[in-house]
């Protein structure tokens, strides 16, 4: 699939490396050489120097033939234009970063709809409903869910003393009475599908699928279990901040920003009047002790430099029992910080290269089913993905003990309706159901190619 | 500096080359000719050798950067023609294992010298392979490897741009294995026209496909001792045409294909290419009719001489229709100047390339303004688009190490050879600028058998670090290149 590029920085140079790997033909637009040089150095992609809303450039980009226009440059208003000019110009499907909060409320759906924009992203909001979501289960490293959260995976990281370290799959399953699936197991830098006989080992980090009811259910059996946050400090008023900042006082928790800048701080307190706002220097450990954080349930680290984020977040990990979140961006830090013994990392370009790989395998499907969820593991090492089975997709109907899947490919989860169903042999996939896969090693564009075809009749 | 994938990649391009090499065994068999066994022999060589090379460098880390990129080409052409001299050797056509290598590396680097005097003697298997290196020369044999062998592309921009000639080397779709399958087919496609142009002109079957891939590659190697000048004057227009067509840039040929003939007119190159052309053969031809116009023959012969000479030069193929070395110094001056300006850049000829001239120019009337004007700001721009000074710098560093380079090739050739200066001056500038014939004894009825072995080497060398542009060749024989890192 042709796709263009419009803004290289850390998000844009995401997308390129993840779509360039997945086989498109991706051309990177960007106003800098130097951005563009380098992306084309390391990625098999075309570049061109200059501004996407010049008309001339995106004729010599190809955007007449072109099925999917992304723009992710510094600037909302440089997104939406170049998408609308893209559309104009031929391009098939148009995607805008818009992070501007005053963008983000009910104009959004005019705007999308006068400006032809098939997709809009809004980086922050998603981190923070990221966020959000792991502060629901404080013991967990990570909480995707799935079409109306009737399904989710929570990555949980096995300590010395938790009761599954030495254990194989098939001894902790036996005498359970939760319905769940350990559907995927990252060791070192690799990820594992396991199987019954896989013995799990202090240090791995574990996917567990399951319905929300039944992951509290294990969770609180495993002694895990953790009541959601009431108390949360956020350490930086980022966009970010205040997503999450205003679900969490919607859901009744008290929330503290701290920022060093006195302008943002009164922006801050006036728009989230529920908040409490302290201006002061979060990489100051007596600030941080003395707004309580040995008491605090959650501490969020949200300022605009990863390093500072890391150093705060570790600070308080090492001496307070709160839960942890850390923002990182950059990927080359994201190990160092696990190293360091930070848990909970959230990225906000990782998440949009995954909604938007999602949306671009979407694209291409013909066959009836949709993608509609779209997750990465380990830097794309595996993926976790959503079908939803519109039409007969071969192999419907068929128990799930009949199928041989490719190798390294598990089905974790159907959600029947509203009923989430942890697969056993007996079951099989009916044509309306949602399916979560997992694939390791593999791209799966669609729902037949998780059968192996050599061996299954 | 990733060795191993250095050595492995060097190791497949020879693993490669053993099959190409079965192309000139199937015609040695088709002509029932003993040669094909050396064929054979070689392709059984080379294909261990880089079988061998691939087992002991097997690595997973196949990350490669510009250094990289360098050192592979440069390493495969040296080995590429150590290995392909080996059947001009075995079968004992050439007799002089230093003279297959000449041969060789003048064949792949498409210059066209030959240190050969009795071409109507050997067999057409070895002619044809002769001429068969220039063809994969042309092109480079890394991008084919790129667009047919390789599976994986993301680094190999770094190789596409050490071997393909140009001060900026850009892609034509956005992967690169597209744009070296793309480059092939253009390639493939205008040879096999020529061919069959050739052959309605009557040309033997045999000879036309040897001309065409001594034309599509501008190297040079004929089949006969006088080149072209015994064909038909219609086979000599037919050459002399796409002699020009294959010094033009690539890049346009893909425009033209994508429908985008207004991004073709606007090439500057092109323009400066053709305007050079025609000028240079009106001044030769106006020359020849003044001076020594009973000698050449009729006004079209005139002409057409005058036509063939000049494409033959500026596109650095080296075929002749006439021995020019006996014409008048005027016109003796614009073909050595040619030889210097070579063609456009993306294209198969050697030179100095006319973008590069282009540039060099513009940088030149930009210093000049800013002597007289110390306080004004001026960029330069190159067809349309700015020229970074980065750029900018390295197209005159390039112009001085070029200028360098030659200057001492030539000193050490003056002390090995008793030659005049006229042969010897004109010897390093063909070979280096991949031209093949210069004057005196090296021109167009002459050879470079008359070199003594060490020269022969010093010139294949010449010729390599033309064709490479230099720096390849002299980044591998620095030992902190191959420093771990």
């Amino acid at each position: 699939m042709k796709i263009i590029i419009f803004g290289c920085g850390k998000v844009g140079l995401s997308i390129v490396q993840s779509l360039s790997s997945e086989g498109h033909d991706v051309m990177v637009v960007d106003k800098e050489p130097k951005v563009v040089e380098d992306a084309t150095n390391i990625y098999d992609v075309m570049g061109i120097c200059g501004n996407g809303v010049d008309s001339n450039v995106m004729n010599e980009a190809g955007i007449a033939d072109t099925e999917l226009f992304i723009a992710v440059s510094g600037s909302d208003e440089l997104n939406m234009l170049s998408c609308f000019l893209a559309r104009k110009m031929g391009a098939k499907h148009t995607i805008a970063r818009i992070r501007t909060p005053e963008y983000n409320d009910e104009s959004l759906g005019f705007m999308k709809q006068h400006l032809d924009l098939s997709l809009t992203l809004n980086p922050e909001q998603m981190a923070a409903h990221e966020i959000y979501n792991v502060l629901r289960f404080p013991s967990a490293a990570k909480v995707e869910s799935f079409s109306g959260r009737n399904l989710e995976i929570i990555e949980l990281h096995l300590k010395s003393d938790s009761e599954l370290v030495g254990k194989s799959l098939s001894d902790f399953r036996r005498d359970r009475s939760e319905k769940f699936l350990i559907c995927y197991v990252l060791r070192e830098d690799e990820v594992y599908i396991p199987g019954g006989n896989f013995v799990l080992r202090e240090g791995d980090k574990i996917g567990v699928t399951a319905s929300p009811g039944e992951i509290l259910k294990l969770l609180k059996n495993l002694g895990m279990a953790q009541k959601p946050a009431k108390n949360v400090i956020i350490l930086g008023a980022s966009m970010t901040a205040y997503y999450l900042a205003k679900r969490l006082i919607d859901q009744g928790a008290t929330v503290k920003i701290i920022d060093k800048d006195p302008e943002k701080c009164k922006i801050f307190a006036s728009s989230l009047p529920e908040a409490v706002i302290i201006m002061g220097d979060g990489m100051h450990q007596e600030i941080l002790l003395e707004e309580g954080i040995e008491h605090t349930d959650a501490f969020i680290s949200l300022t605009g430099s990863d390093e500072e984020n890391v150093l705060c977040s570790f600070f308080v990990a090492g001496n307070t029992h709160a839960t942890v979140v850390t923002k990182v961006n950059k990927p080359e830090l994201v190990s160092t910080a696990e190293r360091l013994g930070l848990e909970c990392i959230i990225s906000h370009t990782q998440t949009v290269t995954d909604s938007i790989s999602r949306y671009a395998r979407a694209l291409h499907n013909s066959m009836g089913c949709n993608v509609e969820t779209l997750y990465k593991l380990m830097d794309g090492k595996a993926e976790i993905l959503e079908f939803k089975v519109i039409s007969e997709f071969g192999f419907s109907d068929v128990p799930l003990k009949e199928l041989t899947l490719k190798k390294n490919v598990l089905i974790a989860g159907i959600i029947r309706g509203k009923k989430p169903i942890i697969p056993t042999g007996a079951d099989s996939i009916k044509i309306g159901d949602r399916v979560v896969i997992i694939a390791a090693g593999q791209t799966i564009n669609d729902l037949s190619d998780i059968v192996d075809r050599k061996e299954s009749k | 500096m990733n060795r191993r994938a250095v050595f492995s990649i060097t190791g497949k391009l020879l693993e490669a080359t053993a099959v190409i090499l079965l192309l000139p065994m199937l015609v040695s068999i088709i002509y029932k000719e003993s040669s094909f066994l050396s064929f054979l022999i070689t392709s059984v060589i080379s294909f261990i050798v880089g079988f061998i090379l691939r087992r002991l460098n097997k690595t997973e880390n196949n990350v490669i950067y510009a250094k990289e990129g360098f050192l592979i080409v440069a390493l495969a052409w040296l080995s590429m023609s150590l290995i392909g001299a080996l059947p001009f050797y075995i079968s004992g056509e050439i007799p002089s294992y230093i003279d297959a290598f000449f041969e060789t590396a003048s064949g792949f680097t498409t210059t066209g010298a030959s240190c050969l005097t009795n071409l109507e003697e050997l067999s057409h298997g070895i002619l044809f392979w002769r001429s068969f290196t220039h063809w994969i020369g042309g092109m480079g044999v890394l991008v084919f490897i790129i667009a047919f062998v390789s599976n994986e592309s993301d680094r190999s921009i770094h190789i596409l741009r050490a071997e393909m000639p140009g001060p900026t080397v850009g892609k034509l779709v956005p992967r690169a294995r597209d744009t070296s399958k793309v480059l092939y087919i253009i390639y493939i496609g205008i040879t096999l026209l020529e061919i069959i142009l050739l052959l309605i002109g009557k040309m033997p079957l045999f000879d036309s496909i040897v001309h065409a891939f001594g034309t599509a590659g501008t190297g040079g190697f004929g089949i006969k001792s006088d080149s072209i000048a015994s064909y038909s004057p219609y086979c000599q227009w037919v050459i002399a045409c796409f002699m020009f067509i294959f010094g033009i840039n690539f890049n346009l040929f893909y425009l033209l294909l994508i429908k985008r003939f207004k991004a073709v007119l606007k090439s500057t190159e092109l323009w400066v290419y053709t305007s050079i052309v025609i000028i240079s053969t009106l001044f030769v031809f106006l020359d020849l009719r003044i001076n020594i116009g009973n000698i050449v023959g009729s006004v079209s012969d005139t002409a057409r001489a005058a036509f063939f000479q000049v494409n033959t030069i500026i596109s650095t193929t080296g075929y002749a229709t006439s021995d020019f070395n006996s014409w008048p110094s005027f016109s003796k001056g614009i073909l050595l100047i040619l030889s210097f300006i070579g063609a456009c850049a993306g294209s198969t000829a050697g030179g100095l390339k006319i973008s590069r001239l282009i540039i060099l120019v513009k940088l030149v009337s930009k210093e000049i303004r800013q002597m007289v004007h110390p306080r004004a700001v001026a960029t330069i721009k190159f067809e349309g688009k700015e020229v970074s000074s980065n750029t900018q710098k390295s197209v005159a560093t390039y112009f001085a190490v070029y200028i360098m380079c030659m200057a001492s090739i030539f000193l050490l050739l003056a002390l090995l050879e008793p030659f005049d200066f006229e042969s010897l001056f004109t010897a390093v500038v063909a070979c280096f600028n991949n031209v093949g014939p210069g004057f005196g004894i090296v021109g167009p009825t002459g050879s470079y058998a008359g070199f003594c072995d060490a020269s022969k080497i010093i010139l294949s060398i010449a010729m390599l670090l033309g064709r490479l542009e230099i720096f390849p060749i002299l980044i591998a024989f620095i030992p902190s290149t191959w420093k771990k890192r």
